[in-house]
């Protein structure tokens, strides 16, 4: 089984942001990155499915050069080989353009199956796979929880809302996104981390397939949000602070 | 030129029932509508005869569409995006709004890639700059607001975040009802959606709790819960969890609060080492009071509460506990 997992390096979950003096991005001189954790999902579905079915997993970026590090650690887990659009200006780029390059990367590879996180933690449109497919011409699902592959077909476990589930049967090749959560992450080991150093990461600009499209959309500007409620905040040590809640809730609030 | 919403009916057992979001959006095209200036027309899909047409006949609508065949009687996005994008090339909308649901999210990058446009998701505020909408949407889980533009023509589309709008603000009135057969084939549907299912029964109905203590990431390991079931305890509460918990067993699925669990209001929510995703914020925003002990000042969560502390949940809950057997 030919497995393609699509993943993206974000911001760190617990870093600081800061919104840059042009509005246009956050300040991200400083940044520590990481893979998109329901990208790390896919990946790990991917390497199951790979132990259980055989066959190669590659890994497929969209990023910097900067990205090269997540891609790398994507390799010492277990993924065979890679391929990284690489560009420094992706920011004008809105999913269907990632989406446009991502398919022409593809075009020759052909997979059995696409695997993507269902959205990505810094930008968060939660689209880049769904369009993949449709410009690939691929079904799909979103919100997968798990896999099953029987033969040229697969059998996959839908999350819906209130805690409804669903199957859904459908022929390969297709493209998943897959839910964060759902099965444990493995680690690199020492091994994998060797192995990774040797491992084919192909470089690809945009130019060669087709360049960066015009955005329908665009981010005009961002910043911090306005608070809907005006929260009270209480200071001082910890003692000092649940002391002053405690009143709060009892004679302001009303509620102990 | 108008503003067309696509609801969700869903099934229920053997009839159909709506997605309750959906009427949120309503309200969103009705206001955004009202705003451009043009009328606002509503779309539902369904097999043949048995679209909701009820509760959208008595709404101020230009028009609904009963999007009919029998190939839209179970969701599919491979019948649901040519069925919607032969109404849209018929109708010709300048916007269209769905309710960001699980469903929404599965067709509708399609449904706009077909259209070869992009989809604004998860939009939970907008403003009209020069006759053009412009939608707000978070990044960064919440932490950062970013206003997106259209650069391309009509159509736009947007799906609606939970909450954004309030479906009590519908305007009432007279809908003209009309109903769309596409042209679907069985072979362009390569999905098979099985039945729908919950996974077990749940012992917990977090609905009637008076308090909720909630905990999230912050709380790092399963061995630090009975600090904070303690505070539950003090309090009276049920406990309760952001996905991450759940999704490790440090606590079982029923006790999860957000999109994909419970959607809760109890009288006092106590948010201990939750940031406040959006998943989460939309599960309990509801809440009469909401207390939030964070140690990012910066956390999303601090924009719902009433009452938050900055500080360490480890030394910050026995300290509370210690004041709630004092009071």
């Amino acid at each position: 089984m030919k497995i393609v997992v699509a993943i993206k390096q974000v911001p760190a979950r617990d870093s600081l942001l800061r919104v840059n003096p042009g509005a246009t991005w956050i300040q991200d001189s400083d940044l520590n990155y990481e893979i998109n954790e329901p990208d790390a999902y896919a990946l790990e579905e991917g390497l199951q499915l790979k132990e259980r079915h055989g066959g190669e997993v590659i890994v497929l970026c969209a990023g910097p050069a900067r990205a090269a590090q997540t891609i790398r650690e994507a390799l010492a887990k277990g993924a065979d080989r890679a391929l990284h659009i690489e560009a420094e200006d992706f920011f004008s780029a809105d999913p269907l353009a990632l989406a446009r390059l991502m398919a022409k990367a593809l075009a020759s590879e052909k997979p059995d199956l696409i695997l993507t996180g269902l959205q990505s933690d810094d930008l968060g449109y939660g689209q880049t796979g769904v369009i993949l497919a449709e410009l690939m011409g691929l079904p799909s699902a979103t919100i997968i929880m798990s896999v099953e592959v029987n033969g040229s077909a697969i059998k996959v476990k839908r999350e819906l809302e209130n805690g409804w589930f669903q199957y859904v049967e459908m022929p390969l090749p297709a493209l998943l996104a897959m839910q964060s959560g759902s099965t444990k992450l493995r680690y690199a080991t020492l091994m994998g981390i060797k192995k990774a150093k040797s491992k084919e990461i192909k470089r690809i600009a945009p130019g060669e397939l087709g360049g960066i499209t015009a955005p329908s959309i665009r981010l005009d500007r961002i910043y911090l949000p306005e608070r809907s409620k005006k929260t009270q905040i209480f200071d001082g040590t910890p003692k000092e602070a649940a002391a002053q809640l405690v009143e709060k809730l009892r004679f302001e609030a009303r509620v102990l | 030129m108008s503003v067309l919403v696509i609801m969700e009916q869903r099934p229920n057992g053997s009839a159909s029932e709506w997605n309750k979001m959906s009427f949120e959006t309503l309200a969103a095209g009705q206001q955004i509508a009202c705003e451009l200036g043009v009328p606002v027309e509503a779309a539902v899909a369904s097999a043949p005869g048995t679209g909701l047409r009820k509760e959208l006949e008595n709404k101020q609508l230009a028009k609904v569409w009963l999007v009919e065949h029998p190939l839209l009687e179970k969701y599919s996005a491979d019948a649901y995006v040519p069925a919607f994008r032969q109404l849209i090339e018929r109708t010709y909308p300048s916007v269209v709004l769905l309710p960001h649901t699980y469903q929404v999210r599965d067709f509708a990058p399609r449904l706009a890639t077909a259209l070869g446009r992009v989809l604004v998701s998860d939009v939970t505020g907008h403003r009209i700059d020069n006759g053009q909408l412009v939608c707000v949407r978070q990044l960064f889980q919440g932490k950062i607001n970013a206003d997106i533009r259209f650069s391309t023509l009509a159509p736009n589309l947007a799906s609606i975040q939970a909450g954004a709008f309030r479906a009590d603000k519908l305007e009432s009135g007279f809908a003209e009802v009309e109903t769309f057969t596409p042209q679907l084939d069985a072979a362009q549907i390569r999905t098979k959606p099985l039945d729908l299912f919950r996974e077990s029964a749940r012992g917990v109905d977090l609905n009637t709790a008076e308090i909720i203590v909630s905990i999230g990431r912050g709380i790092k390991d399963a061995e630090n819960i009975p600090i904070v079931e303690k505070l539950a305890a003090a309090l009276g509460a049920e406990m309760a969890a952001s996905r991450p918990i759940c999704d490790n067993g440090w606590l079982p699925m029923a006790r999860q609060v957000g999109s994909s669990g419970q959607t809760v209001a109890p009288k006092l929510y106590v948010a201990v080492g939750i940031s406040g995703a959006i998943q989460h914020l939309v599960g309990m925003k509801g809440s009469k009071t909401i207390v939030a002990i964070n140690k990012d000042p910066e956390a999303p969560i601090f924009e719902v509460a009433d009452y938050g502390i900055v500080g360490d949940l480890f030394q910050v809950v026995p300290a509370l506990i210690e004041e709630i057997k004092k009071a």
